[in-house]
């Protein structure tokens, strides 16, 4: 099935760490992107992006994923992060999404977008919860943000599928890419 | 068709080195990752820079970054604008720093550049032992070349620099 305004590819795998599937969004925008029926044949998944939502009135949007489409309070996150003036942390519990990191807003620089590098690790074991963390940011010339992230998801079950939001229910504009990858152990 | 990730080029000094610099970087791939091991060649911890270019090196104030870092007794967060070069970690004299750029979109022609980075800096006497980095380049051109150079210093002989490239399907 074609989605309007999503290009999206799989490509032949080769080597240990292998392109899954890769999200382009078109013009019309997106309000999530999905990854499913994720095989469960690597060690390790990392996800890649460039990200732009049309966020009202801000030049920062943040990042949310559900895995497996679980909605329930199964969710928990640390961040460290510096805004350029200075250096912060943060926490939740019992969350109902991840929050994982960065991408700009509508109020960004034109053509700018936030960025993100984010790998689930041992994500097909059904013996441990699953333990998210990624490296991302956002700069804007005079303002702008890093950190680093790390997420928890109280489940056992293997990630079969990624559902990418944002927390602000911005939609994500023409150029945004996501990119997953599968790494061999 | 190249693989999904890539070992595009690979240098390693043989002897102090001002610059170095990778040119001609194939277009053929989504990501750029820059895995780097280097010590400075001077007497202290210096700072590293950064430019990029398409045919040749930027040199304009195109250039802005915002890091976190962490120096073993406080975390700091700063950011400097409208710069020649950019910074992305610092480099000590005793053990090598290690970090790992990544250039995200490298070769897209819609949209600014950025790079994230993170810097490990082993040296115990030294600030900013770890951090985090985001860099940006407002052009839209697609990154064919990147170059390094530490302020005022130089990269030590054995130093390496090792540029992949990761191709998304």
């Amino acid at each position: 099935m074609i989605i309007p305004g999503i290009i999206a590819s799989r490509f032949t795998p080769q080597g240990d760490f292998e392109s899954i599937a890769t999200v382009s969004v078109g013009a019309g925008g997106s309000s999530s992107i999905s990854f499913n029926s994720i095989p469960s044949t690597y060690q390790h998944l990392q996800l890649r992006w460039i990200g732009r939502t049309n966020r009202a009135g801000n030049a920062s949007d943040t990042v949310t994923i559900a895995l497996n489409s679980d909605s329930g309070a199964n969710y928990s996150y640390h961040n460290l992060y510096g805004d350029g003036s200075a250096a912060g942390a943060g926490a939740g519990a019992n969350t109902t999404i991840m929050y994982v990191g960065w991408v700009a807003g509508a109020t960004a620089l034109s053509n700018t977008f936030g960025v993100g590098v984010l790998d689930i690790l041992d994500y097909a074991n059904t013996n441990k919860y699953k333990t998210v963390r990624s490296l991302t940011g956002r700069e804007n010339n005079g303002s702008g943000i890093v950190s680093i992230e790390s997420n928890s998801w109280r489940s056992t079950s293997a990630v079969t599928s990624l559902t990418i939001t944002s927390q602000f229910g911005g939609t994500y504009q023409q150029h945004s890419q996501f990119a997953l990858y599968g790494i061999r152990g | 068709m190249p693989a999904t990730y890539e070992n595009i080029a690979t240098t390693t000094l043989t002897s102090n080195t001002t610059n170095v610099e990778f040119l001609n970087i194939s277009q053929a791939f989504t990501d750029l990752v820059l895995v780097v091991s280097a010590k400075d060649s001077g007497t202290g911890t210096v700072n590293t820079n950064i430019r990029v270019g398409n045919g040749s090196f930027d040199t304009g104030s195109n250039y802005s970054y915002t890091f976190l870092g962490g120096s073993g007794s406080a975390a700091s967060s700063g950011r400097s604008s409208n710069i020649t070069s950019t910074l992305w970690g610092a480099i000590g004299t005793t053990n090598n720093t290690v970090a790992m750029l990544h250039f995200m979109n490298y070769s897209n022609t819609t949209t600014n550049k950025t790079i994230l980075s993170r810097n490990s800096l082993p040296d115990q006497s030294s600030g900013q032992s770890v951090s985090a980095w985001a860099l940006l380049w407002r052009s839209t051109s697609a990154i064919n070349r990147i170059q390094l150079y530490p302020g005022g210093q130089q990269f030590a002989s054995g130093s390496t620099f090792t540029l992949y490239g990761i191709k998304a399907a």
